[in-house]
């Protein structure tokens, strides 16, 4: 492999075991040799000028630079006045766009085998936008809000990722025989859009039909892409298939080019220090990252070792079922790593 | 036998079968959110037909009409005095003279059997979804799921029994939508007191009437502060009352990820509108199927018994594939509800014996058999148990 250019990545270790998974991850990407260079940063809100809440300037500074970031599980404090971090992050650098590879992990045994599946989640709006009022004393109303733009935005971005990831299919999934108008135009837009992709064979399905369909035979599933509150219960079902969040990878794409890749389970500050985590979903999520910014070839052969790994049962952590510590667990990737060079 | 003989002594009661499942009735406090939408305010009385029960029966559009004449023929066949007045409703029509006159038609009888009809979406925003207007304008509020595993039926999980208590009425199917600037969509998401409270004394009820230990609020109140936050206050408050029943609560996109992976944790769940569409889709997967599970709408005057994921089966219709088990079981609902203990017996049984002892499966269970094949099956396991039956 030619030495490529060294390109610049934005990292967030987080909370609880983030920075013990962060370094492990940075290990396994030394020993695979990946043209990565780490900037780590913290996105602890402060207060900015005119009273909003905002990620430290640094850090924002570093990832408009870098557009690409890494991100552990962050710590939402209760009563600390300031919205959940993920929030922000999400609001500062418009992520519109939340992708989740579910691959079944050969030597992670769940009662799901082979499954292959992508989710895109709208992650601007819908059923999210916040927007409740009490009408009367007892009735209360909440808006889901639904744009073309962000519509439109979404479906091109699953299209070209069906492409970009030789995925055949794209399914948008809705609910728009209740919600006529608002899954409605979802729907319209993303049937525009298909007629920009015809190599990419584009369904619809009802949600319902959707989760019907998924828990008996998830494998005749690709892309699947649907608004919000839909895409953030199919992406934890689909997790849910491949054996939970603490395996699953995560990726946010922004407007700007931005795309900020993450773990999406909690920050465990019971076993945080104690070398005891599992980095598997913040590796796949940089692994991810790699084939994202096109190194397809480091990314391939990390997730390789990673996998192989799991399947030896050799060395796993104690939510995989075995008994190694968190720095074994990572020697052993590195090792396989070298041995494949 | 002692199914004439109960239901001669029903002929005697006067009243007619107002009441939903317990026998309560709620208080409703001030005006419900649903009480506009009610078209027809007079009630028509009630049928009465010298010892026989007169049910509507909507066959819908899919498989529901080649089901629902096999739940004919059973009745026919095990003489269930059950007579089934047939409302068509035409789901291509823009007008709602059909509905109104399937809604009249129920409450007129109080019981109704129905297939699913379809939603066409392609016609404009103003078509409202059948479905969805027979359940508000007969304030069918609560929706009951029983998910068991059927020992016949080869699933990746054993041994599920969850109870799934869905609000029927209100949430994200409130069909308040509106454009209020071009390309922007707002669709209203209703959540009340009186209607929670409904809902969550409904599910305790049927907990403790059934005996189970436990049930789980499924809801979203860490993003829907206000909306699912008053869900999940109305169920707490309702919980109170109930100290031997334990009450929890779970986030949905949590619940199905466990669903999944340890569905023995759950035993009664009871949730908003959208959520429990969810919830019982995947339950219904988890033990074997649409095809397997029935469901019923309680209201406190009406009860519709129908399919728990109403599906049309658009792809299934008219091939004699389909699965006949969760329209039979859900006519046993029926029959139970109208005190035909019985004859809901006997038909039950015989159902679940052909889905467990034979192995007489349709293709959606991964077997052969046709509809019709099933029903025959299921008929001579009725005439097998002795009862009066007419000629098979």
């Amino acid at each position: 492999m030619s030495p490529a250019v060294m390109q610049t990545v934005t990292l967030i270790p987080g909370d609880g075991i983030g920075p013990e998974i962060s370094s492990a991850v940075m290990k396994i990407f030394e020993a695979a040799k990946a043209p990565i260079r780490w900037e780590e940063r913290n996105v602890t809100a402060i207060k900015g000028p005119g009273g909003r809440w905002m990620i430290p300037p640094d850090a924002k500074e570093s990832m408009d630079r870098s557009k690409i970031g890494l991100k552990g599980p962050l710590k939402t404090p209760i009563a600390a006045g300031h919205p959940s971090m993920n929030l922000l992050l999400r609001k500062t650098f418009d992520l519109y766009a939340n992708v989740r590879p579910c691959v079944s992990i050969e030597g992670y045994k769940t009662p799901y085998t082979d499954v292959n599946l992508v989710t895109i989640r709208e992650n601007t709006e819908g059923e999210y936008s916040g927007i409740e009022h009490v009408i009367v004393d007892g009735v209360v109303q909440s808006i889901k809000l639904i744009t073309e733009d962000a519509s439109r935005r979404i479906a091109e971005y699953a299209f070209e990722y069906a492409r970009n990831n030789q995925r055949t299919s794209v399914t948008a999934v809705h609910k728009a025989n209740i919600m006529r108008m608002s899954d409605g135009l979802f729907l319209r837009k993303c049937r525009e859009v298909a007629e920009n992709y015809k190599d990419i064979k584009f369904t619809e399905m009802y949600l319902d039909t959707v989760c019907l369909n998924m828990v008996q035979d998830p494998t005749q599933f690709d892309v699947l892409v649907m608004p919000n509150l839909y895409g953030d219960i199919l992406s934890d079902l689909c997790a849910g298939l491949i054996g939970g969040l603490g395996v699953t990878p995560s990726g946010n794409i922004g407007a700007n080019g931005v795309a900020i890749f993450e773990s999406v389970h909690g920050t465990a500050p019971d076993i945080a220090g104690l070398d005891m985590a599992n980095p598997t979903a913040l590796l796949l999520s940089a692994v991810m990252m790699l084939r994202h910014m096109g190194l397809h070839d480091y990314g391939n052969k990390i997730q390789t070792a990673c996998f192989d790994t799991i399947r030896d049962k050799k060395v796993l952590t104690k939510d995989l079922g075995g008994n190694s510590k968190c720095s074994e667990f990572t020697a052993e990737i590195c090792r396989r790593i070298q041995d494949m060079a | 036998m002692a199914a004439h003989s109960a239901v001669l002594s029903m002929s005697k009661i006067i009243n007619p079968f107002w009441g939903g499942r317990l026998g309560n009735t709620v208080k409703v406090f001030g005006t419900t959110l649903t009480s506009h939408r009610n078209k027809t305010l007079l009630t028509p009385p009630p049928a009465k037909y010298g010892g026989r029960h007169t049910v509507t029966l909507i066959p819908g559009d899919g498989i529901g009409p080649e089901l629902l004449n096999h739940v004919r023929e059973v009745f026919r066949f095990s003489c269930v005095p059950v007579d089934f007045e047939v409302v068509n409703v035409n789901s291509a029509l823009e007008t709602d003279d059909d509905m109104n006159n399937a809604i009249t038609a129920i409450r007129r009888n109080g019981i109704a059997l129905k297939g699913n009809i379809e939603t066409k979406h392609t016609m404009a925003p103003s078509v409202k979804s059948r479905n969805n207007l027979l359940r508000t304008s007969l304030d069918l509020y609560a929706n009951v799921m029983h998910c068991q595993s059927l020992p016949g039926v080869q699933t990746r999980h054993k041994n599920i029994d969850i109870m799934i208590i869905r609000e029927n009425t209100e949430g994200e199917y409130s069909s308040l939508e509106h454009e209020s600037v071009s390309g922007v969509v707002e669709s209203l998401k209703i959540i009340t007191r009186n209607n929670s409270l409904r809902i969550a004394d409904y599910a305790f009820k049927l907990a403790r009437e059934k005996g189970r230990r436990r049930v789980t609020a499924v809801h979203k109140a860490n993003i829907m502060k206000l909306g699912d936050g008053l869900f999940l206050q109305c169920c707490r408050e309702v919980a109170s009352g109930y100290p031997d029943i334990t009450f929890d609560s779970m986030i949905v996109d949590n619940t199905t990820m466990q669903l999944v992976s340890k569905p023995h944790q759950f035993d009664v769940m009871v949730m908003p509108n959208l959520y429990g569409n969810v919830v019982s889709n995947v339950c219904a997967g988890l033990v074997g199927g649409p095809g397997l599970v029935p469901g019923a709408n309680y209201g406190n005057a009406y009860a519709v018994f129908e399919t728990a994921t109403r599906n049309t089966g658009k792809s299934i219709a008219g091939k004699n594939i389909a699965n006949p088990t969760a329209m039979l079981l859900a006519s046993c609902m029926m029959l139970d509800h109208l005190k035909l203990y019985d004859h809901a017996t006997m038909i039950r049984h015989a159902v679940l014996k052909t889905m467990n002892e034979t192995r007489l499966h349709t293709a959606d269970i991964g077997g052969q058999g046709t509809t019709s094949e099933v029903v025959q099956t299921i008929m001579r396991i009725i005439q097998s148990g002795g009862q009066l039956t007419t000629e098979l």
